[in-house]
């Protein structure tokens, strides 16, 4: 039984006289101690996709699924109370801007231990003796001095890791990343990253780290699922997606990064931009910039299929034979 | 007022470079609050660079390294405490203000956030025209031509002329910053980070652009990025920075291939890659960059080299004496005593 | 669009007071004093909304009023945002340096004193009258027209897009009026329309003192004022201006955000 099973979770903004379709029919399940990726552009719903997974997605937008479960148990009729308990508990999530992320009227160790007693409890001397070795686990130098301090006197990179020792205080078993080293450094990432793949690996925790950086996610996932104005266009292990991808996206995805580009002056890149509110395709979301078209993408929206060992929506999957 | 002469038919200058700094220091005084006394930020210490006509110098390093810093000093928007900005052969710095206006259509800017760097409360055709109605006395329908074909050459319809930044995505607006940024034919465009914001498949058509633009019109351009695979894409030359100083410049090709810093070889081992091996080798990867410790603050840099807090290789003698720039090859220099060694 | 209509009618009372009004402001129906509203003729004039202590028709008087109360916003108004304006501009512009320490400490200084003390100090100085009351409005509004443009230009300097006209070659004045003042009129015109309604009823309290509108003149305030003894025997006295107050107030907020909606290109589609 898989860890966090998602089916067919939809997530709509009314817009207009409309509705914007942030997240458009996504399923996926995510197993216990797995990295897992979801890679996407803005506009992607990505992010959305996570917010929806804990509820933390605001009126007006509407969620709907099939099924949303966490580790068997029904995410859409559980109980509020139920649901914040396992939100920080079983479930941890970092956010990507650490300087917004953290309260700044209050001190860290505060913090912490605010998230300590709200799941586990224990006396003010044990919440703190458990603060303190949380910022060692996240490699923190000078820990017992940093417990004290507010978090405008951390640098991104600390705040960072703070919040990630918020987010396993409880020694969750899935960890949502969302976009968590793009406000940092590059040296710092990479600490950061060795960090969340060292914590996954002790912890058994699952992880799925969501990110526009194929860089990142290369090195670090197992599988990959790229998005696309709110769908799910291809899913695959990583080490497939990367070398041969089956969906056009993915492939002018990684065709437009700039070390793929070696030796040519000029960077390949898809003309046009991702569909938005009103202006959504009848058929294939990607059928307008897509180098492939053919009729067929135009007139009819395509369904996951399999290829392989992968997933793709596409009547013409790269490298295989077009679907019926 | 005058006409603008196009970059390419301006009189040949008294210098071979665009633009150059000599020895630019820049320190801003920070109030230190009622009980504590006035601190200063050390932004650039010594920084020497020079940008050659029609070509790309790359600024690179992390947050606080001073390169924002060393754009403001170089577009005149700050003077700077000490050292001299010379464009096109004249000194910026000692000019007065009228010379230093005529100076301002010769260096121009693109900013990182695509989202404030277009007013508002103009249409962008009014923001194009912005720079050509204060600099120059053409006529509105001059301008406004001027004003259609540069769109036009950025790539946007012009119909998209009467209408206001927010209709735009982030990469339209910063075309339209693009754009802004040559009405006045400048002979260098400073652009900082402007690819940063936006998404993967933008990033490649805005540097597309920007490399088209360079071909077709001549212009310099300093470009300042903290990521390396954009910088190795585009850039001719490149600096790397930290902490206000220069580590290392070199051509693109020789710092990528044999980079002779410390510093430079943490980026370069630092810089996610798609077709690294998995999983062990983000692990590995932070094991070779090795950089221990924090970033100091800039209040405080340490003394000698100021890369020495985190250096791997940092011996006694690196907080006694602030390494000069050494060369290191052909037009390839590092700031490292031990540069020789550790090879 | 409530508050556009209501302003519209006022503004159309204003102009053609003295084409609507059925009878002149001052003019006294001695056996006719402290009628109460009615349509039932009295001696001859019907007085619809009854008269006052001395006979004076209390309608027309409320329309005549509605030329000075809209006159009192505008002039008190205009002349405290202007230079509410050039002050906050110059201290957001010359920051940390002497300009702005003087400026700042001044708007301070009058923003310790209590707003209406300060009117009658102005007043004081001045001599009593409405146009006098009018420039002490000003003056104490001042404080909260700079404070606000100083805010808003500091939030809009820290913005690339300054820059980029900087970087253009936009001197001081062309950055201060054209570039940065424009981003900064959302939260001034709102302040600008309470500040009607502040001014309206500002004079008012001037004329219960007697330092402002002097008699006959039929501003709303000094009716009012004049009028309070009578609030339990003849309510219509005291109310009916006050009504015409509150009426117009209402009617200045409600368009403010109409307008300040209205001028923002980001809500344009």
């Amino acid at each position: 039984m898989s860890l966090l099973e998602v089916g067919r979770l939809t997530v709509e903004f009314p817009a207009g006289d409309g509705a914007l379709v942030a997240v458009d029919d996504v399923s996926f399940s995510v197993a216990a101690g797995e990295v897992v990726g979801i890679v996407g552009e803005s506009g992607s719903g990505k992010s959305v996709t996570a917010l929806s997974l804990l509820g933390l997605v605001d009126e007006p937008g509407r969620v709907r699924a099939d099924r949303l479960a966490f580790a068997g148990r029904d995410l859409q009729t559980m109980a509020e109370r139920e649901r914040r308990r396992l939100l920080g508990g079983e479930i941890g999530m970092i956010f990507q801007d650490p300087m917004t992320s953290l309260n700044p009227s209050f001190t860290v160790a505060f913090q912490l231990m605010e998230a300590i007693a709200l799941h586990e409890g224990g006396s003010r001397r044990e919440r703190r003796a458990r603060a303190l070795q949380l910022l060692k686990d996240v490699e923190i130098a000078d820990a017992e001095r940093r417990l004290d301090v507010f978090p405008h006197q951390l640098s991104g990179g600390m705040s960072q890791r703070v919040m990630v020792a918020m987010a396993i205080a409880c020694n969750p078993r899935l960890l949502i990343a969302d976009e968590p080293t793009t406000a940092l450094d590059v040296t710092v990432q990479a600490q950061m990253l060795a960090l969340l793949l060292r914590l996954q690996r002790e912890r058994s925790m699952a992880l799925v780290l969501i990110t526009h950086d194929l860089g990142v996610v290369a090195e670090v996932a197992q599988r990959v699922l790229v998005m696309y104005a709110g769908q799910i266009v291809e899913s695959a292990a990583s080490a497939e997606l990367f070398a041969a991808p089956r969906h056009p996206y993915t492939e002018a995805l990684l065709a437009s990064l700039p070390e793929r580009n070696a030796g040519n002056r000029r960077l390949a890149s898809l003309p046009g931009v991702v569909p938005g509110a009103y202006d959504r395709p009848r058929g294939c979301l990607l059928s307008p910039r897509c180098p492939y078209v053919r009729e067929r993408c135009r007139a009819s929206r395509p369904p996951l299929f399999d290829v392989g060992t992968s997933l793709a929506r596409c009547y013409y999957p790269l490298g295989a034979e077009p679907r019926p | 007022m005058t006409t603008v002469t196009p970059a390419g038919e301006r009189g040949a200058t008294a210098s071979p470079w665009v633009v150059e700094t000599v020895a630019l220091q820049k320190h801003y005084h920070v109030a230190g609050g009622a009980w504590r006394a006035r601190a200063t930020v050390r932004a650039l210490e010594d920084v020497s660079i020079a940008v050659a006509p029609a070509r790309t110098l790359a600024v690179v390093g992390e947050s606080g390294c001073g390169k924002s810093t060393l754009a403001r000093q170089i577009a005149m928007l700050e003077t700077p405490t000490a050292g001299r900005v010379v464009i096109a052969g004249i000194d910026a710095t000692a000019a007065d203000a009228a010379t230093r206006r005529a100076l301002r259509k010769d260096v121009q800017m693109v900013f990182q956030n695509p989202f404030a760097s277009l007013n508002p409360r103009k249409k962008i055709g009014q923001a194009l025209e912005e720079p050509l109605a204060i600099n120059t006395d053409l006529s509105r329908a001059e301008r406004a031509e001027r004003g259609r074909a540069m769109l036009a050459r950025v790539g946007l319809a012009t119909e998209h002329y009467r209408r206001y930044p927010h209709m735009f995505s982030g990469g339209q607006r910063q075309r339209v910053a693009i754009a802004r940024a040559l009405m006045l034919e400048p002979r260098l465009v400073i652009a900082d980070e402007p690819v940063s914001a936006l998404d993967v498949s933008i990033q490649a058509q805005v540097l597309n652009l920007l490399m088209d633009l360079q071909e077709s019109t001549g212009v310099a351009y300093v470009f300042i990025s903290h990521n390396l695979a954009v910088v190795e894409r585009i850039a001719d030359e490149v600096v790397v920075m930290y902490l206000g100083r220069v580590m290392e410049r070199a051509p693109k090709a020789a710092l990528f291939a044999a980079p002779r810093h410390p510093y430079t070889r943490a980026l370069l081992a630092s810089t996610p890659r798609v077709d690294a091996a998995r999983g062990e080798a983000a692990l590995a990867r932070a094991a070779r960059s090795a950089l221990a410790g924090e970033l100091p603050s800039p209040l405080a840099p340490p003394s000698g080299c100021v890369f020495r807090t985190r250096c791997p290789y940092a011996i006694a003698r690196c907080a006694e004496v602030v390494p000069p720039l050494e060369p290191a090859g052909a037009a390839h220099a590092a700031a490292c005593i031990r540069q020789a060694e550790i090879g | 669009m409530l508050g556009l209509v209501v302003l519209g009618l006022l503004v159309f009372c204003a102009l053609f007071a003295d084409v609507i009004a059925p009878y002149s402001p001052s003019e006294q129906f001695r056996d006719a004093a402290l009628r109460p509203p009615s349509l039932a003729p009295v001696g001859g004039h019907v007085f619809i909304l009854g008269t006052d202590p001395v006979g004076r028709d209390i309608l027309s008087r409320l329309i005549h009023g509605t030329r000075l109360s809209l006159v009192i916003g505008i002039v008190a108004v205009g002349l405290s945002l202007t230079g509410g304006v050039v002050l906050g501009l110059v201290a957001g512009f010359w920051r940390g340096r002497v300009a702005e320490y003087v400026v700042m400490r001044l708007m301070d200084v009058m923003l310790a004193l209590p707003s209406l003390l300060l009117a009658v100090a102005v007043v004081a100085v001045l001599g009593p009258g409405l146009a006098n009351a009018m420039y002490a409005i000003a003056i104490v509004m001042l404080p909260h027209f700079v404070r606000l443009t100083r805010g808003a230009v500091l939030g809009e300097l820290a913005k690339e897009y300054v820059q980029a006209s900087r970087l253009a070659g936009a001197g001081t004045a062309r950055l201060m009026f054209d570039t940065v003042l424009p981003n900064c009129a959302a939260p001034l015109i709102v302040q600008a329309t309470l500040g009607f309604s502040s001014a309206i009823l500002d004079a008012a309290a001037l004329g219960f003192l007697g330092l402002g509108a002097q008699p006959p003149t039929p501003e709303w305030g000094s009716m009012l004022a004049s009028a309070l003894e009578f609030i339990q025997s003849a309510w219509w006295v005291v109310t009916l201006p006050g009504l015409a107050i509150l009426v117009t107030v209402l009617a200045f907020n409600l368009t403010g955000d109409g307008l300040r909606d209205a001028l923002d290109p980001r809500l344009k589609r």
